[in-house]
């Protein structure tokens, strides 16, 4: 039982005995008046009109353009050539799949390498947390392009990596698995997928450790007094836990990897190119913009069912 | 009894900190290419490619410069950096603001325009925004590049923006009024201090983002302007000089220290207040 005669909390309303410069104002609401009602639009304008022109209308343009036909002396014109579809796929399939497997393989391997670290700074780094945090975001500070290419010094032939591997007859097993060949590692499908995991692995890592962070650390304390092992306790408390962060770093690992053109082209060989190099060949150099346009559109198109699904499947609709 | 209690000493201390030995290996695969790139800056290589060690040498130190249109590239990165920056936080914040604080009718329309640039893969961004270029003829140089880095720049300050203000307490704000703040000062002197670190956050983020693009800026660059990243991939094709190393050392102790000291200050004003 309340009383009634209890007066209403401070901030609803008020007080009567205060003399209110704009009164009305904090009674009414903000939501019912027309000028305040268009506020978010106007705060939203400049972003959403520069995405509008910017992002969303070139998807229009590339799709006339890639049902184009013609050339570059007579010009392009609409000719519903869906034959363009059909050439991409037909000339570069292997490129796609190429793409979707080395990214799917770095994809896996970030995680593997990335929870053990994210974890670490998240639980047992103590003092140490925001130097271990700079240490993975340091990398970036170089130029990514400059990071790559000394890889090219690290997996160069005859060096340090290249021997130790092949003294413990290593290479002859991923030679085996079509990985490696020639007892190298350069311009090998390996040196790719190196690249590309090592590129996007902070990417992976800032997720897992902002997830894994937020875990209560009384959760893993009750785990143990029920006599759960340092394994169950991971399995069934810590990891599930941390599901947010392994769909982000996933999505934010695969998305960018499976488009790479870079790692293949600096690393790897002309047999490891992906449809990033396809589509970047024919934009830049070959100039067949239609052809272009449609091997960039099934990429999309791709990325777009896999990250729905996945999405739907993880049960995590809500990502930003 | 469990695993962990069981087996000699070293094979318990093995046990109990194989999470962090795997941590620390995967921080050494994380920073190797920049240990490699801040050595070979000392090298002096035999051919036009910096790949392998031949002797120490600082001349690429005492002429950071000596290439020919490195540095041009250089200033011309700076400058978009900068432009880009200023104009996706400016925009972004605004957005963030909006998605944040508001409930209105598009407000899903217009998280997904937002989330859409960070899920489509650079290629594909690049290449249709060239395509628009090219259809409405607009030549392509240092405004087309600035379009496109604004663009794939605002949506990682709106994110960054937007987590901070919705963290924020609506009772300082109220506070404010309360106090007989008009809404223009409450903004200026409350709720802005407030969204500060997520604003500076979302700003350095686009900063570093525009600076290192590479993928975007290909598709959108014309012949003669050439942005640091660009050089670097031409280098790649026609030969290293190791003044490129030089400048990549520079740039990473430069932003580690600038990190660090504001760690520093940040702990020790923690540590007084």
């Amino acid at each position: 039982m309340t009383a009634p005669s209890v007066p209403a909390p401070a901030g609803t309303a008020p007080p009567p005995d205060r003399p209110s410069p704009e009164t009305g104002s904090s009674g009414g609401g903000p939501e019912t008046r027309p000028r305040k009602r268009l506020t978010p639009y106007w705060l939203l304008l400049p972003a959403g009109l520069w995405l509008a022109v910017f992002f969303v209308a070139p998807f229009f343009y590339q799709a006339s353009t890639s049902v184009q036909s013609g050339s570059l002396e007579e010009g392009f014109r609409v000719t519903w050539a869906f034959s363009n579809y059909a050439d991409a796929l037909a000339t570069y399939g292997p490129h796609f799949l190429r793409s979707f497997l080395y990214a799917s393989i770095a994809t896996l391997l970030c995680l593997l390498i990335g929870y053990p670290l994210a974890y670490t700074i998240a639980f047992r780094a103590g003092r140490w947390r925001s130097l271990l945090l700079v240490m993975v975001i340091a990398p970036f500070f170089t130029s990514f392009l400059i990071r790559t290419l000394a890889w090219k010094t690290i997996l160069s032939d005859g060096g340090p990596v290249v021997g130790v591997l092949e003294s413990l007859h290593v290479l002859d097993v991923t030679a085996l698995l079509g990985l490696t060949g020639d007892d190298r590692l350069l311009a090998t499908p390996l040196a790719v997928v190196c690249g590309l995991t090592y590129n996007f692995l902070p990417f992976m890592i800032l997720p897992l450790y902002s997830s894994l962070e937020r875990i209560d650390l009384s959760l893993h304390e009750a785990a143990r007094d029920l006599y759960a092992e340092p394994a169950t306790v991971f399995r069934k408390v810590t990891f599930p836990l941390s599901m947010p962060g392994v769909v982000a770093g996933t999505l934010l690992t695969f998305i960018p990897a499976s488009g790479d053109y870079i790692n293949a082209q600096l690393l790897g060989s002309p047999n490891t190119q992906m449809v990033g190099n396809a589509i970047q060949k024919q934009f830049l150099n070959v100039l067949d913009y239609p052809a272009a346009a449609a091997m960039s559109f099934i990429l999309m198109a791709i990325i777009l069912v896999v990250v729905t699904l996945y999405m739907r499947r993880t049960g995590t609709e809500e990502l930003v | 009894m469990n695993a962990r209690t069981q087996g000699p000493a070293p094979v318990r201390w093995l046990r109990r900190n194989a999470v962090v030995l795997a941590g620390l290996a995967a921080l050494v695969y994380l920073l190797l290419p920049n240990v490699v790139v801040m050595l070979f800056s000392f090298n002096k290589p035999a051919g036009r490619f910096n790949y392998e060690w031949r002797e120490f040498s600082t001349g690429a130190w005492t002429d950071p410069c000596g290439v020919a249109d490195m540095c041009g590239s250089l200033g011309l990165s700076l400058q978009i950096a900068v432009l880009s920056t200023l104009v996706a936080t400016a925009f972004g914040t605004f957005a963030a603001f909006a998605l944040a604080r508001y409930r209105f009718r598009g407000k899903g329309t217009g998280n997904a325009l937002i989330f859409l640039p960070m899920a489509m893969p650079e290629v594909v961004m690049g290449a249709s925004l060239g395509t628009l270029f090219l259809n409405t003829r607009v030549d392509f140089g240092f405004v087309t590049i600035l379009i496109a880095h604004i663009m794939f720049c605002l949506s990682f300050v709106v994110v960054a923006v937007k987590a901070r203000v919705m963290s924020m307490d609506p009772r300082l704000e109220e506070a404010a009024r309360d106090l007989y703040a008009g809404p223009f000062q409450t903004f200026l002197r409350v709720t802005l201090p407030l969204a500060a670190p997520g604003i500076a956050a979302g700003a350095m983020l686009s900063f570093a983002l525009s600076f290192d693009d590479f993928i975007i800026t290909q598709f959108n660059a014309g012949p003669s302007t050439v942005t640091f990243p660009m050089f670097v991939w031409g280098a790649a094709q026609r030969g290293v000089p190791v003044q490129v190393n030089v400048i990549g050392t520079a740039m990473f102790l430069i932003a580690v220290a600038v990190v660090l000291v504001g760690q520093f200050t940040a702990s020790r004003r923690r540590s007084r207040s």
